[in-house]
């Protein structure tokens, strides 16, 4: 076995947007919401992701504004800390850590220096009891803070942040769970606690789901999980409190909230609506109906302008006032199941699978950004519990991505199976697929696999499906339209079986000259042409799982895995066993660019991946233990540039890239260390110029900067000579608007010093790479010297005590701030390479 | 906010014709005029003169009807036994027809008694025509023979023995006064000359010959006899040309359209077809309700007369432009074009606000009910006569989408008498229609769960559930027997197939599966 250290699993992109309330910051500018390991920071006009906070080392449970300074934010995560970053700018400022995981966190105005947040009973950790502490933030200088001063205010809360809610002006504080709500009063340090029973009469159920509570009056609301809304009233009495109840939703409740001004209420549940009450008038209701999925959180700017709904589907959408949907941002749609398989568009190269329901998303790889949804099923969504809904459960592309077969299905529990078969065309004009011929029940029972002919100079299109009602059928598009005024349509053209056994896999050999149908332990090959039976090939009698034929070179083999844990080779020119091997193989596939095949194999809990090529003893690269559990959905997708890697291990990652997902639907793929460090210098370089939002302007002006870039990394000796550097600084200083420049003490310092570039300069380097021992530290800092006014200073200060004398406009604080900055970025770059 | 997505109603691909130029053409003529004769109608003639009034000959009478009008203008009746072939001279003055009692007798038109009786005929004469120089009479007889008659003086011209069998069909040219040709029960056509005394040439039908036509150009002659129509090439020395067998019964009458371009075929099948005379395939189709024997066209083809066994005189007449304009302006009963283009071509000038207004979505009318979650309105608005009787699909496709929506049961719960007869006469008609069946399946066993308890208390309810059961057993009979029928075709065809050996992987792993296919390879088409 090779040892491939430079080769590593990461994850990429599609991570849960939806996880926690998004929060919209006072401007109504940008949105934060917690994201995996990071916080997000979306412009809610553009949709573009601006920054992203990364620190956390586990799950982000929450974010929060603070309350004393707009332009900061809280986030807090599992991995105990709680952290305060500068969103505008995207930098962390300071790190409390507390110890345990924290679930939620919450502040308010009135409490200073306290905020709340949710952590497991102290008394053991795994217990599934939780209580509300308030923590006391330490003032303190330093950026890493110890925070120990914990001081229980509720114990028995429920981990679900929207349960939770502070009070008009934060005098009290609400928490529910299960049947009870409890009520905190600051001032009297008292707490109320009432009840709800079990059940009602109905069978309706009342257990809370969410709490929201007025801002300026004394109310509070609940939601239901029998759809109902209670307006909590009078609660500073333990016995003569009341409640009125609203009723429209028919299932839980799973967000209520109130506006800034107490004017309106919103909630939310599976419907995916959004119901607007009147506070007074509650019979006067606005609905915003068909929001595409249910509605998991409900958030609302602090100026009521806009609201915004998460959604179940990995979507955030941005209301403007109830009236209308003026942004979605949508991530990559992670149902329980991904039944189509992973896809690759071949036109777009982008990875197709199941979105929404009855839709297919096309999620571009490259940009880690959903390009958009295809409606498949076009039928109105009707969100209610328990129906059984049409959902597409096969997709296949052919060579040149001109068409696209979907498989829609739907099975109720008495009646029979409902199939539809749907072939799309590429319309150029409009540059997405269009339906072209719809099939309804193209087979007797589900369809267990579809394949397009592969063959790109073949004369007609032909689309194989095998069903388990026993039969293959092949399609075909008709070469000359029929004379009338709609196009040529797919028909038919042939029904093969085999001794009635159900067909498992289909496959088409590169050229389309054979197709490969593999029924239970026996693999057909049929010639396409004239529809005979050519030969038929069986190893060991057990049922065949994947059917690979090998590409390229290895046109001649066929791949088959048995279940019976083999993996099998034939030749088809002499139609026997080239060789066999033993292995309890889960998926195995071929890439379209090469010969090489990947063959994902479970072994004791967790997968291995072998590469190999078909015609090869050894295999060009394997890795132990990829990730636990089975892999049942991996694809081939190809690179946008062809990476250069001379690498022998690292060589079948030139062409294509291997993405696949676990069994937790975590988005998995490979990178070689060149390709990530090609990646990091570009990221970085986003972090350090963001100070602008992003907009399509300065994506623009970022690609100028970019361009300026190389030129100086490149020609290093150039620079002493004619200070090329320095001038293109003078030039962006005379060319910057002056309203926009800082103030000319601030700058003079900052100018003499990146003309007088020399020997420091490159004295500083070389300390910096051996304090750090990283490589990318020195593209950093050869980065031009106007690129940043931050970048400047930091050198003057390690330049030492001469330096800073010239630069008296640095305050204290600002040294201060400039280190950590400094330190951050270090640490994030550490953290990233070690892990 | 997606807006709502309407109802899909599947588009089933249409059964029956492809709607042709042809078709269009044929299809314009109005419902017919019935005549009751006294007997089968052997044989209908135009008058190839203005009025182009055409005679019939049925039974023992001819009578003559004016291009409109229902009764007969004209009645010959002096006959002593069944009248055959009753024929205009080129001039429209003169009628001749034959008899059962083997005289041939001359009408003038205007008169009543004939002018002249030919006899020489021993046995019923069936053919009887006038050449073209207009003074003479062709006729043939069952006595096997066709002789050539004077019309002045009523004399035998000539008599040709050469055919072996009844003469029942006969033509003269119309271009040349010596050429007539005769078919015969002995299976042969032949082409006479006046001026030789022997036939010049014979061709041979191959069954009974019933009808014979020249077409104008007298190059091609057309032959009907058994369920052939032959074609034969005159120029070429009777080379047969096409054969066409698209009756299944006995081939009775032919007939050409008047631009030349379409030939009619009418046979005892009941149907009379249209043939395009390039391609010889059949453009068109009619149907009558008994077997055809005769069969005729107006010049310009104004109208179709059609004569039957049952002795029903069938007339169809073409309809008028300003009727089928009027059908076709009786279908566009929308707003003007006005109405909608109102204010849109207006472009704004360079000072205005323009207020831009959402484009409405029109939804059906069962749409804005499914829209509203209302599920048993929308399940009357789909059951609505003119819906559930035009266009049952959109009736399925809404109850399809209520099944989908799980909300079917309560859409078919609740319902009164009246309403509950109306889903069940829906059911009666569409539950067996292969399209509807799965989705009517379901709700047909929801009507039955959810009525239990009201059989028996409405006649009108229970007298459509007998109907229903009756309609599912005889269905159940008849795939029975489709299944019977398929699997004896299914043995044909596998016998019939020639079992080509499969070659087996040379691994001598004789595993008794690689064996060729023995399942019938059908391909099937698919609708869409």
């Amino acid at each position: 076995m090779v040892e491939h250290g430079d080769i590593r699993v990461v994850h990429r992109g599609g991570s849960k947007i939806n996880f926690r309330e998004p929060v919209i910051t006072n401007d109504s500018r940008l949105l934060l919401c917690a994201s995996g390991e990071s916080v997000k920071v979306f412009s809610t006009s553009t949709e573009e992701c601006v920054h992203d906070l990364r620190g956390h080392t586990d799950l982000v449970t929450g974010v929060l504004l603070k309350p004393s300074n707009h332009l900061q934010v809280y986030s807090c995560s599992l991995d105990g800390t709680v952290r305060l970053w500068d969103f505008t700018d995207g930098i962390l400022i300071k790190t409390y850590v507390i110890g345990y995981p924290v679930y939620s966190i919450y502040a308010s105005a009135n409490h200073e220096g306290v905020i709340f947040i949710v952590t497991p009973t102290q008394s053991d950790k795994r217990s599934e009891l939780f209580q509300l502490v308030a923590l006391h933030l330490p003032q303190s200088g330093d950026q890493l803070v110890e925070a120990g001063e914990l001081s229980a205010v509720l114990s028995d809360v429920s981990s679900n942040p929207g349960a939770i809610v502070f009070g008009r002006g934060g005098e009290y504080i609400a928490s529910a769970k299960d049947l009870h709500l409890e009520v905190y009063f600051f001032k009297k340090q008292k707490s109320y606690r009432f009840s709800l029973k079990e059940d009602n009469k109905k069978g309706g159920k009342n257990k809370f789901t969410c709490v929201a509570c007025h801002p300026k009056d004394d109310c509070i609301a609940t939601g239901h999980e029998d759809g109902k809304i209670r307006l909590w009233r009078n609660f500073n009495h333990k016995k003569e409190y009341t409640y009125s109840t609203l009723h429209w939703h028919h299932n839980a409740v799973s967000s209520v909230c109130f506006t800034p001004e107490g004017t309106n209420l919103l909630s939310g549940g599976l419907e995916s609506v959004l119901v607007q009450w009147r506070y007074n008038q509650e019979s006067q209701r606005d609905f915003l109906p068909r929001l595409g999925s249910a509605i998991t959180h409900i958030a609302v700017s602090p100026d009521g302008a806009l609201f915004c709904t998460s959604h179940s589907d990995n979507k955030i959408t941005i209301i403007q006032s109830c009236v209308k949907v003026s942004a979605v941002i949508q991530g990559l749609v992670k149902g329980e199941s991904v039944k189509t398989d992973l896809m690759v568009d071949p036109r777009s190269k982008s990875l197709v699978l199941n979105g929404k329901p009855g839709h297919l998303q096309f999620y571009s790889l490259q940009r880690d950004k959903l390009l958009y949804n295809l409606d498949i099923v076009q039928q109105e969504y009707i969100h209610e519990l328990g129906l059984e809904q049409f959902e597409v459960v096969k997709v296949v592309f052919d060579a040149s991505g001109n068409w696209m077969a979907t498989v829609e299905e739907r099975r109720q529990k008495a009646a029979e199976l409902e199939l539809n078969l749907k072939l799309w065309a590429f319309d150029e004009q409009t540059q997405s697929f269009v339906l072209n011929t719809t099939v309804s029940a193209p087979h007797e029972a589900r369809i267990t696999a579809m394949c397009f002919c592969q063959a790109i100079d073949s004369q007609t299109t032909m689309l194989v499906s095998a069903s388990k009602d026993g039969h293959f059928k092949a399609w075909q598009l008709p070469r000359s339209a029929p004379a009338e005024d709609e196009g040529p349509s797919w028909s038919c053209d042939f029904v093969g079986a085999y001794h009635g056994l159900v067909p498992e896999c289909c496959c088409f050999s590169a050229d389309g000259s054979l197709l490969a149908v593999s029924f239970q332990e026996v693999v057909t090959v049929w010639s396409p042409t004239s529809w005979e039976l050519l030969t038929t090939l069986s190893q060991p009698p057990k049922a065949i799982r994947n059917l690979c034929f090998g590409r390229l070179s290895c046109s001649k083999y066929l791949l088959g895995t048995t279940a019976n844990n083999l993996l099998c080779c034939w030749n088809l020119l002499t139609c026997s066993l080239e060789w066999s091997t033993s292995m309890d193989i889960s998926l195995l596939l071929n890439d379209p660019l090469t010969e090489n095949m990947a063959a994902f194999c479970c072994q004791a809990g967790h997968t291995d991946l072998f590469v190999f090529k078909p015609s090869e003893p050894r295999p060009v690269f394997s890795l132990k233990a990829v990730c636990s559990g089975k892999v049942t959905h991996a694809v081939f997708a190809p690179r946008e540039e062809m990476l250069e890697s001379c690498e022998e291990s690292s060589q079948w990652l030139n062409r294509s890239q291997l993405y696949f997902l676990t069994q937790y639907m975590d988005l998995m793929t490979f990178t070689t260390k060149a390709e990530e460090e090609r990646l990091m210098a570009s990221s970085k370089q986003l972090v350090i110029d963001d100070s602008v939002a992003m907009t399509p302007f300065y994506l623009l002006l970022g690609k100028h900067r970019k361009q300026g870039n190389p030129d100086t990394l490149s020609s290093p000796s150039a620079e002493r000579t004619s200070l090329p550097q320095g001038s293109v600084a003078i030039k962006e200083l005379l060319q910057t608007p002056a309203h926009v420049l800082p103030s000319t003490s601030f700058l003079c310092s900052m100018f003499v010093e990146s003309l007088l570039i020399s020997v420091t300069d490159t004295r500083e380097e070389i300390k910096q790479a051996e304090e750090e021992m990283e490589s990318e530290k020195e593209e950093e800092d050869s980065e031009g010297e106007m690129e940043s006014s931050t970048s400047r200073p930091e050198q003057v200060l390690l330049g030492g005590p001469s330096a800073e004398s010239s630069a008296p406009a640095l305050t204290k604080a600002q040294v201060r701030e400039l280190r950590r900055v400094k330190k951050l970025d270090h640490g994030w770059l550490s953290g990233l390479l070690h892990s | 906010m997606a807006s709502f997505k309407p109802t899909k109603i599947p588009l089933y691909p249409k059964l029956g014709e492809k709607v042709t130029q042809d078709t269009l053409y044929w299809k314009n003529y109005k419902a017919p005029v019935q005549i009751k004769e006294f007997g089968a109608i052997s044989s209908i003639d135009f008058s190839p003169v203005a009025p182009h009034n055409f005679a019939v000959t049925a039974f023992t009478r001819i009578h003559i009807y004016g291009p409109f009008s229902q009764e007969p203008v004209k009645t010959f009746t002096r006959f002593k036994d069944t009248a055959y072939c009753g024929r205009f001279r080129s001039d429209g003055q003169l009628l001749v027809a034959g008899c059962e009692d083997s005289v041939v007798r001359l009408f003038d038109v205007g008169g009543k008694v004939a002018l002249r009786m030919f006899k020489g005929h021993t046995k019923a004469v069936h053919v009887t025509d006038f050449t073209s120089d207009r003074y003479q009479i062709l006729t043939g007889s069952d006595d096997y023979t066709c002789r050539l008659w004077d019309i002045p003086n009523a004399a035998e011209l000539h008599s040709y023995r050469e055919h072996t069998d009844y003469i029942r069909c006969g033509v003269a040219s119309k271009l040349n006064r010596d050429l007539f040709i005769t078919g015969s029960y002995d299976h042969t056509l032949k082409v006479f000359d006046a001026r030789a005394d022997r036939s010049v040439m014979t061709m041979d039908h191959g069954q009974p010959v019933e009808s014979l036509l020249l077409y104008p150009s007298e190059g091609l002659l057309v032959s009907a006899g058994g369920r052939h129509v032959k074609v034969w090439d005159l120029l070429k020395g009777g080379q047969p040309l096409v054969s066409l067998k698209n009756h299944h019964k006995t081939v009775t009458s032919l007939c050409l359209s008047s631009s030349g371009q379409r030939l009619l075929s009418a046979s005892l099948d009941r149907h009379v077809k249209v043939y395009n005379t390039t391609n010889y395939k059949v453009v068109h189709n009619f149907d009558y309700a008994a077997s055809i024997l005769s069969l005729a066209l107006a010049p310009d083809d104004e109208s179709i007369v059609v004569g039957m066994t049952n002795s029903i005189l069938s007339i169809k007449h073409r309809k008028s432009p300003e009727e089928s304009k009027e059908a076709s302006e009786q279908k566009r009963r929308r707003p003007s074009y006005r109405v909608f283009v109102k204010g849109k071509n207006y472009s704004p000038k360079q000072d205005d606000y323009l207020v831009s207004k959402p484009v409405k979505q029109h939804l059906a009318k069962y749409d804005k009910q499914l829209k509203k979650f209302n599920v048993s309105k929308a399940l009357d608005t789909a059951l609505e006569t003119w819906t559930r009787l035009r266009k049952p699909e959109i009736t399925v496709a809404v109850i399809k989408e209520l099944d989908r929506r799980g909300t079917l049961k309560n859409a078919l719960a609740g319902r009164d008498e009246q309403g509950l007869s109306r889903l069940l006469n829906f059911l009666v008609g569409n539950l067996v229609d292969p399209r509807f069946a799965p989705v009517l399946a379901t709700a047909a066993e929801m009507i039955l769960d959810v009525y239990r308890q009201v059989i028996g208390q409405s006649p009108v309810v229970d007298r459509q559930l007998l109907r229903l059961q009756d309609l599912l057993e005889r269905e159940i009979d008849y795939q029975r027997d489709l299944l019977e029928v398929l699997g004896m075709l299914d043995t044909m065809f596998a016998s019939s197939l020639p079992r080509a050996p499969v070659p087996c992987p040379g691994a001598g792993r004789a595993n008794g599966l690689a064996q060729g296919e023995a399942g019938p390879l059908r391909p099937q088409l698919q609708a869409t």
